[in-house]
C-alpha cells in the first residue's frame, strides 16, 4: 500500500497499563509492538500498588487508527487489567537521567548552577567526574542534557516516562 | 480515550460473565502426582479426546495413561499432524481440541498447528513438557523456550512453576482457550511438576481478573444498524467464519428469512448459510463469485457478521465497497475499523446480537436490488467445464457435492482444490467446511480431516487436497487407519503445485520454476495400501464416480483416491493481486 501523509497526522501518546507482573505479560506486551511495527518511543515497567502487579507507562506515536489498533491490542492481552491512554486527559509524567558529566574543579561551580536551575541534583562526585540526577519532563530532562553537554558528558541512563492522570484539575 | 476505547472498557466491567468450565465440584482434596493432577484435571474439564505424542520430559503423564484415564488418547505421527488433528477435531464439534506433546522438538514441530489455529480463531490447548525447572536456560537436553517461541500465535500462555497451580492452570487455559474470541493456549509443564505430588482440589473455579470477553453488544448501535438495514436500497450481508465458530448459523438465517437481504460469506463462513436458499450468492473475494463481488461493490449498507475484513475478501482496500455505509458485529474490538472504516461497530457475540437484530430490523423494499443482482447471476454463473476423457477439477467437485448430497463435513487443504471446492460445493450446514483461511497452511488438510473424524463419527468426512499439499502430512496415514478413522481423501492430482503454477502462468510469464511434481509423485494408490489404507485411481468422469461409489461404501479405514485431472486448468473468477474486486477476471475465453 502507498504511504500518503500519514506523517501529519502523527501525534505522541502516552498509554498506561496496570498488568500482572509476571515474565510472560511484559513479553507480551513488547512482542505485540514488534509483532505488528508499532513504535515504542519509551517504556518504563515497575511494581504496582498491589502485590504482583506492574505498571507498564508506554510512550508511542502514530495517527489515530494506529493508536486505537494499540489500545485495542492491549486490552485482548489477558493480563492486561486496564490500558488508559492518558493523552487525552490532563497527566503527570516524569522521566529520571542520571548524567555522568566531565568536572575537573574548574567547572564545577557552573555545573552546580545549572543543576540548581534545572532543579536537579549532585548525587555522585569524583576528583574528575559529578553524576547528576534529573527529573521532570522529557523536554527538561533534555534541556538539562543539552547544558551540560558543553563540558563532556561520559554515560547517561534514562528511563523511559513513568505517568499517572491528573485528578486535581484546580477551581472551575 | 478514544469513544470505543471506552465503551469496551466499561462493557469489560459490566459483562462480568461466570461463565466457567464445567468441572467436578466435588471439594475433594487429595495429594497426588502432577500427572495424576493432570489426567484427572482434563477428565474435569470434560476432555475426552488428546492428540499426543510422547518423549522424556512427558514420560510421567504417559506412565500415568499406561494405568487409566478417562480420554482416548490418539498416538499421531508428526506432533504437526498432532495440531492440525485438535484443529479439526476442535472446529467440527466446537469442543477445544487438546494436544500432549514433549519438550524441545516435539514443541516446535506444533508450531505451524497453533499459528494456523491462532489465525482462525480455534480453541486449542497444547500441553508441552519442558525440562525440569532447575535446568530450564541451560540448554538441557531438549530444552526450547516454546512459551517464547509461540508466544505471537497463542491467545495466551503458562510455564506452570508449582504443581499446585497445575489445576488452576489447566482450568483457566481451557477457559481462555473456548471464550471470547476463541484461540490456542499453550501450557509448559516441566518434568518435576508432573512427577512430584501436590494438591488436587477438584474443583474449577476460574478467576481471571483481567479477562472478561464482551458478550451483548450495544443496545443502540443494534437499533440504528436495523434501522439502517430496514431503510436500504441495496443492503448486502457479508458472513464470516464467526457465524460458524459462535454457532450462530440459524440466528443468520433467521434474519435473511425476514428482511430477504442477499447474503455472501467468506471461505471460513461457508456453511453459516445455506447455499441452497435464493439469498445466497455464494463465497467472496480472490476467487469468489461475480455476483458476489459487484455485489459488495454496488452495495449501499453492508453489513458484516463475524468478519474481519481480510485482504483476500476485500481486494485492493480503496477499491473496496465504497458506496456502503458498514455496520460491523464482531466478538473483537480490535477487528473493527482495523482495515475498513465502519459506521456502526458492535462489540458482541453474534449469536447474541443477531436475535435483537433480526426482532429491530424490517424488511427493505429492494426488488430493483434483486433483479440486478439476479441478472447478474444469469450472465456471470461460475463455470463447470466437462469433458468425457478428462476429470475438470469443477466438475469432481460437483460430483462429490451430489454423491454426498451436500450432507458431508468438507475439510480442504490449500491452493486450487480449495477454491473449487468453496465455489462448486453446495454447503447446507455449519461446522461442515473446514479449512485453513488464514494462514494457508498446505498440510492442513488431512490431519484436520482426521480430527473431525474422530470427532464427528457419524457424519462422513472427505478431505480434498492436492498432490502438494497431501505429500506434507500424508504419514497420518498411519494414524488414521491405526483407529480406523474412515477418512474419505481425493486427491485432485494435476501434477503442479496448482495453485502456484497458476499464479506463475498468469503473472510471471510461465517461467514454472519449481512447481512441477509429476515426475516425482508417489504412486498414491500403493502408498495408501502400504500403509493399510483403500487405493484409488480414476483418469476419466466414467471412473471417477465409480471410485467415488465405492469410496462411499468404506468405512473401516481411510481411503485415498487419486483422481487424475486437468493439468493446466485455472481457478477463475480471480482478482488479481492488487486489484479491486470488480477487476475480477472471468477466465480465458
Ligand atoms: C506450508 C505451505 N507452503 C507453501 C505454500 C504456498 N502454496 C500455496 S498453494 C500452493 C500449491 C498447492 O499445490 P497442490 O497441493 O498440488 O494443490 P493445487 O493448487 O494443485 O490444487 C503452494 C505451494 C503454502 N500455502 N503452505
Amino acid at each position: 500500500m502507498e504511504q500518503t501523509a500519514v506523517e501529519t497526522s502523527t501525534k505522541k501518546h502516552t498509554i498506561s497499563v496496570y498488568v500482572k507482573n509476571n515474565f510472560n505479560a511484559l513479553s507480551r506486551i513488547v512482542g505485540l509492538f514488534s509483532g505488528r511495527g508499532f513504535d515504542i518511543d519509551s517504556i518504563s515497567f515497575g511494581q504496582g500498588q498491589e502485590p504482583g502487579m506492574a505498571r507498564i507507562t508506554i510512550t508511542t506515536h502514530g495517527d489515530e487508527q494506529i493508536i486505537e489498533q494499540i489500545t485495542k491490542q492491549l486490552h485482548k492481552v489477558v493480563d492486561v487489567l486496564k490500558v488508559q491512554d492518558l493523552t487525552y486527559d490532563a497527566f503527570v509524567e516524569r522521566e529520571l537521567a542520571l548524567i555522568k558529566v566531565n568536572a575537573p574543579k574548574a567547572s564545577r561551580s557552573e555545573i552546580m548552577q545549572i543543576v540548581n536551575v534545572f532543579r536537579a541534583k549532585i548525587i555522585d562526585i569524583s576528583p574528575e567526574s559529578m553524576t547528576v540526577e534529573a527529573t521532570g519532563s522529557q523536554d527538561k530532562v533534555n534541556a538539562a542534557l543539552g547544558m551540560l553537554k558543553q563540558f563532556g558528558i561520559v554515560e547517561v541512563a534514562r528511563t523511559g516516562s513513568v505517568a499517572l492522570k491528573r485528578e486535581f484539575h484546580g477551581q472551575t | 480515550m478514544t469513544p470505543d476505547v471506552a465503551t469496551i472498557e466499561k462493557e469489560k466491567q459490566q459483562n462480568t460473565n461466570g461463565a466457567r468450565p464445567e468441572g467436578a465440584q466435588s471439594g475433594e482434596t487429595k495429594e497426588l502426582t502432577g500427572a495424576e493432577i493432570f489426567v484427572r484435571t482434563l477428565e474435569d474439564v470434560g476432555v475426552d479426546t488428546v492428540f499426543g505424542y510422547p518423549g522424556g520430559a512427558v514420560l510421567p503423564i504417559y506412565d500415568h495413561l499406561y494405568q487409566k484415564s478417562g480420554f482416548t488418547h490418539y498416538l499421531i505421527r508428526h506432533e504437526q499432524g498432532g495440531t492440525h488433528a485438535a484443529d479439526g477435531y476442535a472446529r467440527a464439534t466446537g469442543k477445544p481440541g487438546v494436544v500432549l506433546v514433549t519438550s524441545g522438538p516435539g514443541g516446535t514441530n506444533t508450531v505451524t498447528g497453533i499459528a494456523t489455529a491462532n489465525m482462525d480463531s480455534v480453541p486449542m490447548v497444547v500441553f508441552t513438557g519442558q525440562v525440569p525447572s532447575g535446568m530450564i536456560g541451560n540448554d538441557a537436553f531438549q530444552e526450547a523456550d516454546i512459551i517464547g517461541i509461540t508466544r505471537p500465535i497463542t491467545k495466551h500462555s503458562y510455564l506452570v512453576k508449582d504443581v499446585n497451580e497445575l489445576e488452576t492452570v489447566i482450568h483457566e487455559a481451557f477457559h481462555i482457550a473456548n471464550s471470547g474470541r476463541p484461540g490456542p493456549v499453550v501450557v509448559d509443564l516441566p518434568k518435576d511438576m508432573v512427577k512430584t505430588t501436590g494438591t488436587y482440589r477438584g474443583s474449577g473455579k476460574v478467576k481471571i481478573p483481567g479477562y472478561k470477553p464482551v458478550t451483548r453488544g450495544h443496545h443502540s448501535q443494534i437499533a440504528k444498524a436495523a434501522k439502517m438495514l430496514s431503510e436500504a436500497e441495496r443492503p448486502l450481508i457479508y458472513a464470516g467464519g464467526g457465524v460458524n465458530l459462535g454457532d450462530a448459523a440459524s440466528e443468520l438465517t433467521e434474519l435473511v428469512e425476514k428482511t430477504n437481504i442477499p447474503i455472501t460469506t467468506t471461505l471460513m463462513g461457508l456453511g453459516g448459510f445455506p447455499e441452497t436458499r435464493s439469498q445466497s450468492l455464494g463465497m467472496l473475494g480472490m476467487h469468489g463469485t461475480w455476483y458476489a463481488n459487484m455485489a459488495i461493490t454496488e452495495c449501499d449498507v453492508l453489513l458484516a457478521v463475524g468478519a474481519r475484513f481480510d485482504d483476500r475478501v476485500t481486494g485492493r482496500l480503496d477499491g473496496f465497497s465504497q458506496k456502503s455505509k458498514k455496520i460491523h458485529i464482531d466478538i473483537d474490538p480490535s477487528c473493527i475499523s482495523k482495515n475498513v472504516e465502519v459506521e456502526v461497530p458492535i462489540v458482541g457475540n453474534v449469536k447474541e446480537v443477531l436475535p435483537e437484530l433480526t426482532r429491530m430490523a424490517d424488511a427493505p423494499q429492494i426488488d430493483n436490488w434483486w433483479s440486478t443482482i439476479n441478472q447478474w447471476k444469469e450472465e456471470h454463473p461460475l463455470k463447470v467445464p466437462y469433458s468425457e476423457d478428462e476429470i475438470t477439477p469443477q466438475y469432481m467437485i460437483e460430483k462429490i457435492s451430489e454423491v454426498t448430497r451436500g450432507e458431508a463435513l468438507m475439510v480442504a487443504d490449500v491452493g486450487q482444490h480449495q477454491m473449487w471446492l468453496a465455489q462448486h460445493y453446495k454447503f447446507n450446514h455449519p461446522r461442515s467446511m473446514l479449512s485453513s483461511g488464514g494462514l494457508g497452511t498446505m498440510g492442513y488438510g488431512f490431519p484436520a480431516a482426521m480430527g473431525a473424524a474422530i470427532g464427528k463419527p457419524d457424519r462422513t468426512v472427505f478431505c480434498v487436497t492436492g498432490d502438494g499439499g497431501f505429500q506434507m502430512t500424508a504419514f497420518e496415514l498411519a494414524t488414521a487407519v491405526q483407529y480406523k478413522v474412515p477418512v474419505k481423501v481425493a486427491i485432485l492430482n494435476n501434477g503442479w503445485l496448482g495453485m502456484v503454477r497458476q499464479w506463475q502462468e498468469l503473472f510471471y510469464e510461465e517461467r514454472y520454476a519449481h512447481t512441477h511434481l509429476e515426475s516425482s509423485n508417489p504412486d498414491f494408490v500403493k502408498l495408501a495400501e502400504s500403509y493399510g489404507a483403500a487405493g484409488f485411481r480414476a483418469k476419466t468422469p466414467a471412473e471417477m464416480e465409480e471410485v467415488l461409489e465405492k469410496a462411499m461404501e468404506i468405512n473401516d479405514r481411510p481411503v485415498i483416491m487419486d483422481f487424475h485431472v486437468t493439468k493446466d486448468e485455472n481457478c477463475y473468477p480471480m482478482v488479481p493481486a492488487g486489484a479491486a474486486l470488480d477487476e475480477m477476471v472471468e477466465g480465458e475465453e
